[in-house]
């Protein structure tokens, strides 16, 4: 493998590492707060859907990503509403959202387009252009680090760049700010929090919200940078893979980094080849594809560093009267 | 002392859920431009209007019921599995090599064996996953998931490379021995002299899943591990001050929950397609949730759970084949039968028990 296919497995990297990443926080935030989420895979398929369809009927693409956030936090009320308010079973709410959205995109996609699910194709200002870094034209002739600024670090859409200042971000909001402080604390001890006279509710509502949010984004970004237009299922199991780096980033922001940064090489890796040849045998391309999955049961074994879920994760709050 | 009778938690609080789950089924149906009783009719017709409806209704209950005993079991034992999907994958595959690579002189011997390799290929593909919850405290949930997604790519890899017979574009594997043909439904009844149509997949698994529900039924109340796996479910600290292994019921419950699941593979692998496809479980796994959690986790419930989702899918089939309605129709009629019965239970649940507290105090 020379140095330019190298560039170019990296480069792809990146674009499919985004909406991981995306989601991954979203998870990272709710789960944090004490919320299991399952529904991250819904939420993104309902944002690209309608993130889809209203750049297609607009031909803006930044109001397509405000109807995918919008669509997302839809979901993500449900999930408020089910898990919060009416303390219901977190993991089955996480199911029904997915089924939801899975089938409210074809049944309405068709109604809308009549495209058997898909929206129309989007062209021009309805997608995400490339964004050109300063100099990446007079730095590309350089040797390695020429076609490593140009190619892998210029040339991405804005939420790519987007996704990846989320990191420090989300970093800084739960471990430097006063917020941060109450939603992790949420997650490990809510009782606490309640007896400090915070709302119990409202950091878990807020959560769920943030969650709704770069869900959002990721769904945006599948339909509007990745893809041009939506189509039937097109997160093809994203959700879940985010979940899996979300556990092997053990619920950390910087982690998460890594991890969908890993997940998102593999799957470069498996589009790129679609078997491995080792030379004495073969690794089949299913065998790559399963890989984030095999991974994250290997790390949930325990057998690479122990990965901890939040302790009030999972578990309705009640009040004591 | 409970809030409610016993008949309203089982009966009337599912059946409210329900109907609100229905009643924003049909605003959807609204929604989207058709007439939500013309749907139903023509759906009630399609399903129920025959008995060749009725035998694609009963050939898909045949999988939830099965799929749902099986999210029964693991519920009741405190345990959600999520895995029905990946299970009901591998039982397929048990399925296959049963009925490809052993001369079976009969069908009836191809039949108990094929159940049999489904049973132990569905348990072992939750075999994984229970040890991990029961030895290593690793979430039930997410592993069973992952395993849905591993099974999946198994099942490529296998109609890929394996199963294929050489030559073949499909990916799929070769026709199992004619003779290994499951009698029809309509053959059965044929026998005891009822006329019903034989045009349709439904076959003698029907009748093991029914032997399933009593069997499942006398499991978790009539044995000791039945005892066990309940009260494990009801309260784990409790059950393991009694003396209850929770290792060794985490895994009987994951087993059990997975041959279930793999058993299904019996009705779509050998009754219906006879060759094992790419897709053979066709989110039937997933129903088993919902089946489960309108059926109350009860054998009984299950089976009417069981037979009213086989109604949906067969009268879904007809609207897709006759008005503009896709089939994914069903897909969100099934999330709102999950959200409503399973997360947002207490939204119906509160309200009845007040009412039934107020009626009480009126009373008293």
């Amino acid at each position: 493998m020379d140095f330019a296919t190298l560039i170019q497995i990296l480069d792809s990297t990146v674009r499919l590492a985004t909406p991981l990443l995306f989601a991954c926080l979203a998870g990272l935030f709710s789960e944090r707060a004490g919320v299991f989420d399952i529904g991250l895979e819904g939420k993104m398929l309902a944002s690209a859907f309608l993130a889809g369809s209203v750049a297609a009927v607009t031909g803006s693409v930044w109001l397509g990503v405000l109807a995918g956030i919008f669509a997302s936090l839809l979901l993500s009320g449900v999930h408020g509403l089910a898990s919060i308010t009416f303390r219901g079973n977190q993991l089955i709410s996480g199911v029904a959202i997915n089924f939801l959205a899975s089938g409210l995109t074809v049944l309405l996609g068709q109604k809308w387009f009549g495209l058997g699910g898909r929206t129309p194709a989007l062209t021009g200002e309805g997608r995400f252009e490339a964004i050109t870094l300063p100099f990446a034209d007079a730095i590309a002739p350089l040797p390695i680090i020429g076609p490593i600024y140009a190619e892998l670090i210029s040339g991405h859409s804005v939420l790519v760049y987007l996704a990846i200042a989320c990191v420090p971000a989300s970093a800084w909001l739960l471990y430097r700010t006063r917020f941060g402080l109450r939603l992790r604390a949420v997650g490990e001890n809510p009782a606490a929090v309640d007896t400090a006279g915070v709302s119990v509710i409202g950091i878990r509502y807020s959560a769920v919200a943030i969650c709704g949010v770069l869900c959002g984004l990721a769904g945006a970004y599948l339909a509007l940078g990745l893809a041009a237009g939506f189509g039937k299922e097109m997160t093809a199991g994203r959700g879940f893979i985010a979940l899996a780096a979300l556990i092997f980033a053990k619920w950390r922001p910087w982690y998460a980094l890594g991890a969908t940064m890993l997940f998102g090489f593999l799957e470069a890796v498996g589009n790129r080849f679609p078997s491995i040849d080792l030379g004495l045998f073969a690794i089949p391309s299913q065998f790559v594809q399963a890989l984030p999955y095999i991974i994250t049961v290997v790390i949930l074994a325990g057998f690479i560093g122990k990965a901890r879920p939040p302790s009030a994760g999972g578990e309705p709050y009640v009040k004591e009267r | 002392m409970t809030a409610m009778p016993k008949w309203a938690d089982a009966i009337l609080v599912p059946l409210i859920s329900l109907l609100i789950a229905f009643v924003i089924s049909g605003l959807v149906i609204l929604a989207i431009g058709e007439d939500p009783v013309a749907a139903m009719k023509l759906m009630i017709t399609g399903a129920l209007g025959s008995t060749y409806g009725w035998g694609y209704t009963l050939y898909y209950a045949t999988n939830f019921i099965f799929t749902g005993l099986a999210v029964s079991v693991a519920f009741q034992a405190g345990l959600f599995n999520i895995g029905g999907e990946g299970q009901a994958t591998l039982g397929g595959l048990g399925v296959a090599l049963a009925c490809l690579f052993v001369p079976w002189p009969h069908w009836s011997l191809a039949l108990i064996g094929a159940a049999g390799m489904a049973a132990l290929f569905g348990a072992a593909w939750a075999a994984i996953p229970a040890y991990l919850q029961a030895k290593r405290g690793s979430h039930v949930v997410i592993t069973t998931i992952m395993f849905n997604y591993i099974a999946a790519a198994l099942m490529i890899y296998v109609l890929v490379t394996v199963l294929r017979p050489a030559g073949a574009m499909d990916t799929a594997s070769a026709r199992f021995d004619p003779a290994l043909k499951l009698p029809r439904l309509g053959d059965i009844l044929g026998l005891v002299g009822i006329p019903f149509n034989n045009r349709n997949p439904a076959n003698i698994s029907l009748l093991i899943a029914f032997v399933a529900c009593v069997g499942v039924w006398l499991l978790m109340w009539r044995t000791r591990l039945g005892y066990q796996l309940r009260a494990f479910g009801k309260s784990e600290k409790a059950s393991v001050y009694a003396g209850i292994n929770p290792v060794r019921i985490t895994m009987y419950a994951m087993l059990i929950s997975g041959g279930l699941s793999g058993m299904m593979a019996i009705n779509t692998v050998m009754g219906e397609a006879q060759r094992l496809l790419l897709n053979s479980v066709e989110g039937a796994g997933f129903i088993g949730i919902a089946v489960a959690l309108m059926g109350r986790s009860h054998p009984v419930g299950v089976l009417l759970a069981a037979i009213l989702f086989g109604f949906l899918y067969q009268g879904g089939a007809e609207l897709a084949l006759w008005t503009t309605i896709p089939r994914e129709l069903i897909i969100v009629i099934q999330a709102l039968v999950i959200l409503f019965t399973g997360a947002m239970d207490n939204m119906v649940r509160k309200p009845v028990e007040s009412l039934f507290l107020l009626l009480r105090k009126g009373k008293a």
